[in-house]
C-alpha cells in the first residue's frame, strides 16, 4: 500500500513525531508526561514551568516534615531525563508565551498548572496585617519565591486557622513543632529563624461544621495528637451525638472520627496526663464556627482578634449544612490563617473557565470546544486531593490524549515545530529558559548546603528572570 | 573516614546475623551488575531503616522500607508463584521468590503499579486487592498502612498496600488485583511497556 504523504509533511525521519506541550511541572504535569511517553514511542513532550525550578506543590506545598511524600520527585526526575522529555523552567505561559502560540507550535497542549490562587473568606478585616492565606504561609516556609517577604507576625500567643483540611493541620503543626524537629527538615532558614522567635503557644483550627465533616485525614490528626510538648484542647460538647453516628460511617471517616473522639473525650492515663500538664503548647479543633470579621487593634491597625458566628448543623454526614444561630463569639488572637481552599486562575481569556468551580471545562481531560487542548490535575477537577488522586487524574487525561492520537481524532500527521519555534519567541522576548540539567545544578547546591547544616536540603531563594541568572553563576 | 568504618562494620554485623546476604560470591556483584544489594546500601551510608533482604529478620513490626529485596538462592523452595490482574482485567502470572516485594516485583514485570513514595507508607499508589484465600495469610497491617489505605480510592475489605507485602512460601498462588481507579483504562488489553 502506498502512503500518500500530504504536503507539509517532511520525510519520515524528520518532524513526524507528535509533539505535546505540558504547562506546569507539578505532579499533574509529570504524571501526564510519564504516561504519554510510555504509551507511544514517537511522542515528544515539552514541559513548561513558570518558576525556575520544577515539581510544583511537591516542592512548595508538601510540609517540610513530610519528606517521604517528596520521594515522588525521583519518579519525576526519571521522566525528565528521558530523551523524549524536555523541561523549560522560567517560562510564564500567559505572559512570556500565549496558549494560542503553544497550540500552533504543538499537536496538543495539556494545561496542568494547578491552583495558584486561594478562596477568600470575604469578611471585613481580611486585609489586615496578621491575616494570611494558608497558601502564602505554606509558600513562605517552603521557599516559594513570591512568598519570601511574607514576614508573618508570630508575636502573639494565639493563632486561629480557618479550615480543617490537611493544609490547616500542616500549618498548625509547623507553628507548634519543636525547633529540634523542624531544623532537620528542608524548611527554609528564614522561616526557621522566625519560628525560633515565635511566641505562638496556642493554635485553634476552626471549621464551620462538626467533627464528622472535617476535611483532614487520620494521619495528620495523629501527628497533632503525638506532637511533643503540645496538648489537645477540645470542646467535649462539640462531639455530642458523634459516638452514636460512628457505626454508619465508612472506614476512613470512622477511624478518623474515632481518633478525634478519643482525643476529645477519653480521660488519658497518668503518663499522658502528666505530659499534657507539662506541655507548653496547645492545639484544638473548634467546630460550628464561621468567620464574620477580623478585629483590629485600633492603635496599630493590625489583627487583635476574630469574630466567629456560631452555627448549628442541619442534616448529617457529608451533606450536612451549617446554619447560623445568630450568636457570635470573639477570640483574641494576633495571627489568622485562612485555609479554606486553593483556587485555579484562568491564565488565558480564551480558555473555557468555570469561575464558580474554578476549573477549565473539560470532558475526561479534553478541554471543551478546543481541539488539541487538554487539562490534568487540580485545574481539571478542582483543588483537592493528594498526589495519588492527581496521578490517577493525569493518567486519565494522558489516555484520552493517546486515544485521540491513535484514532486520528487529533491529527498528528501535520508537522509542528514544537520547542524550536517557542524557543525563538522566548529569545526575542528576552526570556531565558532553565533546562533540567540547570535545575540539577541548583539541586546539587541545595543538597550540599543542606548537608552542611544537617538538613536534607537548603532551598535557594530562586527568583524569576534576572534572579535566576545570579543563581546560575554559583 | 570513621563513617566508612562504621558502615563496613555494620555490614559485617548484618551479614553475620543473616540480615543481609553475603554478596562476595554473587556474579552480579562481581560484575557490578547488582542493583539492589548490600553494596548499594553501604554506598548510601545509612542502615537506619534496616533494609532487610533476608526474610528471617524483620524489624519495625513487619514494616517494609525502601529497596526491593531478592533472595539470592536459586532454590525451587524459594519460588512463589503469583498472579497479577491488571487494570484491564488481564491475568499476568509471575514466578517470584521468597522475599520479593509485591510492588517492586510488579514494576519489574511491567505491571502498572506506581510507588510514588518508594515504599515509605506516605501514599496509596501501590494499592492492590488480595484474593480472599490469601488475604488472611498476610500479617496485620500496621496502623500507618491503614492510615494510608484510608486515602485510597475504591477501598475494599481486601485492600492492602503492595509495598508492604513481602512474599513468603505460604503466599504461593496469591492473586493481586489492581483497582480500576481511572475512568479511562485500556479496553483492548494493551499493556504499556515499562518506562
Amino acid at each position: 500500500m502506498i502512503e500518500i504523504i500530504s504536503s507539509g509533511v517532511l520525510s519520515p525521519g524528520e518532524g513526524c513525531s507528535p509533539k505535546v506541550c505540558i504547562v506546569g511541572s507539578g505532579p499533574a504535569g509529570f504524571y501526564t508526561a510519564q504516561q504519554l511517553i510510555k504509551a507511544r514511542q514517537d511522542v515528544e513532550v515539552d514541559i513548561y514551568e513558570r518558576l525556575p525550578v520544577p515539581f510544583g506543590l511537591v516542592r512548595f506545598g508538601v510540609a517540610p516534615d513530610h519528606p517521604e511524600v517528596k520521594n515522588v520527585i525521583n519518579t519525576f526526575t526519571q521522566t525528565a531525563r528521558q530523551s523524549r522529555c524536555s523541561f523549560y523552567g522560567n517560562v510564564d505561559v500567559g505572559t512570556d508565551v500565549s496558549v494560542e502560540e503553544l497550540r500552533q507550535a504543538y499537536h496538543a497542549v495539556v494545561l496542568s498548572y494547578g491552583a495558584e490562587g486561594n478562596r477568600t473568606m470575604g469578611v471585613p478585616g481580611e486585609d489586615l496585617a496578621g491575616v494570611h492565606a494558608a497558601k502564602d504561609f505554606v509558600g513562605w516556609y517552603n521557599g516559594l519565591p513570591s512568598c519570601r517577604q511574607l514576614r508573618p507576625d508570630l508575636s502573639s500567643e494565639t493563632a486561629v486557622i480557618l479550615g480543617q483540611g490537611n493544609v490547616a493541620l500542616d500549618v498548625a503543626r509547623v507553628l507548634l513543632s519543636p525547633l529540634d524537629i523542624l531544623k532537620m527538615t528542608d524548611i527554609t532558614q528564614p522561616a526557621l529563624e522566625a519560628l525560633a522567635e515565635s511566641q505562638v503557644r496556642r493554635v485553634l483550627i476552626v471549621g464551620r461544621r462538626g467533627p464528622v465533616q472535617v476535611a483532614c485525614t487520620v494521619k495528620e490528626v495523629r501527628e497533632m495528637v503525638n506532637l511533643p510538648n503540645a496538648r489537645p484542647e477540645m470542646v467535649g460538647a462539640d462531639f455530642e451525638g458523634v459516638a452514636e453516628a460512628l457505626k454508619d460511617l465508612p472506614r476512613p471517616r470512622k477511624r478518623l472520627t474515632e481518633l478525634m473522639l478519643k482525643t476529645a473525650l477519653e480521660v488519658p492515663g497518668e503518663k499522658e496526663q502528666q505530659r499534657r500538664s507539662e506541655a507548653s503548647h496547645a492545639w484544638g479543633f473548634r467546630f460550628f464556627r464561621s468567620p464574620v470579621e477580623i478585629l483590629a487593634d485600633p492603635e496599630r491597625s493590625r489583627t487583635a482578634g476574630i469574630r466567629l458566628a456560631v452555627n448549628r448543623l442541619e442534616g448529617s454526614g457529608e451533606g450536612a449544612r451549617a446554619v447560623l444561630t445568630g450568636e457570635v463569639e470573639d477570640v483574641t488572637c494576633g495571627l489568622v490563617i485562612s485555609s479554606i481552599g486553593y483556587k485555579s486562575l484562568p491564565i488565558d481569556p480564551s480558555l473555557p473557565f468555570d469561575s464558580r468551580k474554578a476549573i477549565v471545562l473539560n470532558n475526561m481531560g479534553r478541554v471543551q470546544r478546543a481541539a488539541g487542548l487538554y487539562c490534568s490535575g487540580w485545574l481539571k477537577t478542582g483543588p483537592t486531593g493528594v498526589i495519588a488522586t492527581t496521578m490517577n487524574n493525569s493518567f486519565d487525561t494522558a489516555r484520552s490524549l493517546v486515544e485521540d492520537m491513535d484514532l486520528g481524532t487529533l491529527d498528528v500527521s501535520v508537522v509542528k515545530p514544537g520547542s524550536q519555534s517557542v524557543a525563538a519567541l522566548l529569545e526575542k522576548r528576552g526570556v531565558k529558559p532553565v533546562t533540567f540539567s540547570d535545575w540539577e545544578k541548583i539541586d546539587r547546591v541545595e543538597l550540599s548546603r543542606g548537608e552542611a547544616v544537617g538538613k536534607p536540603r537548603e532551598k535557594l531563594s530562586v527568583t524569576d528572570h534576572n534572579g535566576h541568572r545570579q543563581e546560575m553563576a554559583l | 573516614m570513621a563513617a566508612a568504618a562504621v558502615r563496613s562494620s555494620m555490614g559485617l554485623t548484618l551479614r553475620l546475623s543473616r540480615a543481609l546476604p553475603d554478596c562476595s560470591n554473587c556474579p552480579f556483584h562481581r560484575s557490578n551488575g547488582c542493583v539492589s544489594g548490600v553494596s548499594n546500601l553501604q554506598r548510601r551510608g545509612s542502615f537506619d531503616s534496616f533494609r532487610t533482604i533476608n526474610r528471617h529478620l524483620q524489624t519495625s513490626k513487619g514494616l517494609y522500607h525502601g529497596e526491593e529485596g531478592r533472595s539470592n538462592a536459586e532454590d525451587p523452595d524459594d519460588v512463589v508463584n503469583v498472579v497479577y490482574v491488571d487494570r484491564s482485567g488481564q491475568r499476568i502470572p509471575v514466578k517470584a521468590k521468597v522475599g520479593d516485594n509485591v510492588m517492586y516485583l510488579a514494576q519489574r514485570h511491567g505491571i502498572e503499579l506506581e510507588g510514588s513514595c518508594e515504599a515509605s507508607l506516605a501514599c496509596s499508589t501501590c494499592h492492590v486487592y488480595v484474593n480472599s484465600s490469601h488475604f488472611d495469610k498476610l500479617a496485620e497491617p500496621d496502623e500507618r498502612e491503614d492510615d494510608m489505605l484510608d486515602m485510597a480510592p475504591m477501598l475494599q475489605e481486601n485492600s492492602r498496600l503492595g509495598c508492604q507485602i513481602i512474599l513468603k512460601p505460604e503466599l504461593e498462588g496469591i492473586e493481586l488485583t489492581l483497582p480500576k481507579v481511572t475512568r479511562n483504562f485500556y479496553v483492548d488489553g494493551h499493556v504499556p511497556k515499562p518506562h
